[in-house]
């Protein structure tokens, strides 16, 4: 095991951070101003409303998207000439930087990003379904489902090809464990919430028991792994995620309608034509599929799917199926920025991603539940 | 502005029905048809099932015996959406999503209309404007619902109930937590849409006074039970009262409207 030695980072990369920190916290406030432009589309076959100002968000959002992922291609412990990298990833393949860009950096920038948007979809999925902004599937124990099963793969010195599947198991059982548990005439929300937190806990105990029981060699790995960190992202990754996000995407974008009704509370809803046990059964797996197929690529990483909807439900308000793709757009952004934070910060000694999620969620965790209680 | 739905009044009868929470019978032999086109009030003492028949009525309870018949076929039956073309509810007290505007709001009442490809059409657009105008909230429709007062977010969750275009309209105590002079809007303004429209209202209301001023129909409840309906003149009285409310009280004409008007009695 290699002794980890942190070195105080460089003038050059702190410089870069506060830029990063200063140009979202301008973002914020400047989305904030825009006005509201919603207009009416219709077809013959189609209508639909649209706000113009989520466009417009989602367009800035995906541009800074891009440049941040050509600038996750540039930097990183190996030596590349300026904008080698991207030539090679783009247009360039092959050459004597190849190897590093191509089967290194891309495919650890995809996954950050696709990790980053189905973490917070996820997260808001979860958040408008039970209508409280400290509920997402790392709270409610759907990454320590996945966890537990992806640790018991890697402590048991399993075929790790299996560690993704094992880990969409997991948390589709815990899912379906929390839902059965908290059936009671109907699934009520904060009883979802509390039995979510107690399956959290045992979970929890189970993955520490593992780690115990099994040598220590083995249990090293699941222990990064548990962190959720990017480190050897490949492209059979990139696969999984694209895949799933693929499928999962539509569903969701389906069901937002329906979770719009089911906020206005289960009366309401049922008065306005909702199914609400199937409707919410839907959201849930559709939820906690997104955070499946992100935990078992990248591990359960914690806080993107608890922060980013709450930031952006701050300067959009209303969920519709565009501020729920924004969500996930700031996600992929957020995470990529975590993770070059990660690998930067303290270079050469890359930490995981997950330690700078926690390390700027949990300040915000406590922000929110501070202000949730004031508003009580 | 004239009504222009023409597709036939709304059938919603109840026969031999049973309401139950858990093990718990809340109302029993609930035998009732809505009567057609009028405004109607469900009065009765705390806990004496009003509440619970509106649910039974909107199909979010489900009978433990007994059918709820909407066109004469059972309510639970049916696609909820095609009745919620043609049944709207109220409940009492409902969640605010916090971040919404009253548009956002009332545009969510247009659900039962809209289809897959078809989220937000020209009637849809029609609807929500005419229900914003009637409640007057068109010059506030991008405030947020969680910031107005308890009067204007009660007309925000009509017009959203307006906006959903049913014939019949069910309200669980529309005027609680108002001042009178919010009382007295949103119940003008209920009756104007029966009157103008030709909309079915049928509301529990806990102001026995207000019920005799506004409704056509009154059904008295008590105990689970209905112990009687009809016109407000029928109904109420000082015997009723006694019977109902347990309360002695001298029943005479209101001095505007001429309809029941109860005085509790002085006791000592």
């Amino acid at each position: 095991m290699t002794l980890f030695v942190l070195v105080a980072p460089s003038l050059e990369t702190l410089k870069y951070l506060v830029l990063a920190l200063v140009t979202v916290a301008i973002a914020i406030s400047l989305s904030r101003r825009i006005a509201i432009q919603q207009r009416a589309l219709r077809s013959r076959v189609f209508s639909g409303l649209i706000d113009l100002r989520v466009v417009r968000l989602c367009t800035a959002t995906l541009a800074l998207v891009s440049l941040l992922a050509l600038l996750g291609l540039e930097v990183g412990e190996y030596p590349i000439p300026r904008f080698q990298a991207i030539k090679t990833a783009l247009w360039n393949h092959g050459g004597e930087f190849d190897f590093v860009v191509n089967s290194l950096r891309f495919p650890r920038v995809v996954v950050a990003l696709l990790g980053g948007f189905c973490l917070a979809i996820s997260g808001a999925l979860f958040q408008s379904l039970l209508g409280n902004p400290l509920v997402s599937p790392d709270v409610i124990g759907i990454n320590s489902g996945a966890a537990l099963c992806a640790v018991f793969v890697l402590t048991v010195g399993a075929d790790l090809r299996a560690l993704p599947w094992a880990a969409f198991l997991g948390a589709v059982l815990t899912a379906s464990v929390i839902y059965i548990l908290s059936w009671k005439q109907g699934v009520n929300a904060s009883r979802l919430v509390l039995i979510g937190i107690g399956i959290n806990a045992l979970l929890a105990s189970g993955i520490t028991y593992l780690m115990v029981k099994y040598p220590i060699e083995r249990v090293v790995a699941a222990a990064r792994w548990q962190v959720g960190s990017l480190f050897g992202a490949s492209w059979s990754e990139v696969r999984i995620l694209v895949l799933g996000v693929a499928v999962i995407t539509p569903l969701a974008l389906l069901l937002v309608p329906r979770l719009r009704l089911l906020q206005l509370g289960d009366e309401l809803a049922i008065g306005l034509g909702s199914r609400i046990e199937m409707e919410r059964m839907a959201i849930v797996v559709v939820a906690s599929a997104y955070a499946a197929i992100a935990v078992a690529v990248i591990g359960p990483l914690g806080f993107v799917a608890l922060l980013v909807p709450h930031m952006v439900r701050l300067i959009t308000g209303s969920l519709t199926g565009g501020s729920l793709l924004l969500t996930g757009f700031v996600g992929a952004m957020f995470l990529l920025g975590c993770d070059l934070v990660a690998q930067q910060l303290f270079a050469p000694t890359t930490l995981p991603v997950g330690v700078v999620t926690a390390a700027l969620g949990g300040p915000y965790f406590l922000f929110i539940l501070v202000r949730y209680n004031r508003a009580l | 502005m004239p009504y222009e739905k023409s597709h036939e009044m709304v059938n919603l009868q109840t026969s031999d029905v049973v309401l139950s929470y858990g093990s718990k019978r809340v109302v029993d032999d609930f035998d009732f048809a809505v009567p057609k086109g009028k405004v109607t009030a469900v009065i009765g003492p705390n806990g004496s099932g009003k509440s619970t028949c509106l649910r039974g009525l909107a199909r979010v309870l489900r009978p433990t015996k007994g059918v709820v018949l909407l066109n004469g076929r059972d309510i639970h039956s049916q696609s909820t959406k095609v009745v919620a073309k043609q049944i709207g509810l109220l409940p009492q007290g409902p969640t605010t999503p916090s971040g919404v505007t009253i548009l956002d709001l009332v545009r969510r009442g247009r659900y039962p209309h809209q289809r897959l490809f078809d989220q937000w059409s020209a009637e849809d657009e029609v609807a929500v404007r005419k229900a914003l105008v009637v409640t007057g909230l068109d010059g506030a429709s991008d405030e947020y619902v969680d910031h107005l007062s308890g009067g204007q977010r009660q007309r925000a969750w009509i017009a959203m109930a307006l906006a959903q275009e049913t014939d019949l309209m069910l309200l669980d105590e529309p005027t609680t937590h108002l001042d009178i002079a919010h009382q007295v809007e949103v119940l003008d303004l209920l009756r104007h849409l029966n009157r103008t429209e030709g909309r079915t209202v049928v509301m529990v209301l806990h102001d026995i006074n207000q019920g005799c001023r506004y409704a056509d129909h009154v059904v008295a409840m008590n105990g689970g039970r209905i112990v009687s309906q009809g016109p407000p003149g029928e109904v109420v009285n000082s015997q009723m009262m006694e019977e109902v409310f347990g309360l002695a009280a001298v029943v005479i004409p209101d001095p505007v409207t001429g309809t029941p008007l109860c005085i509790p009695g002085v006791v000592g």
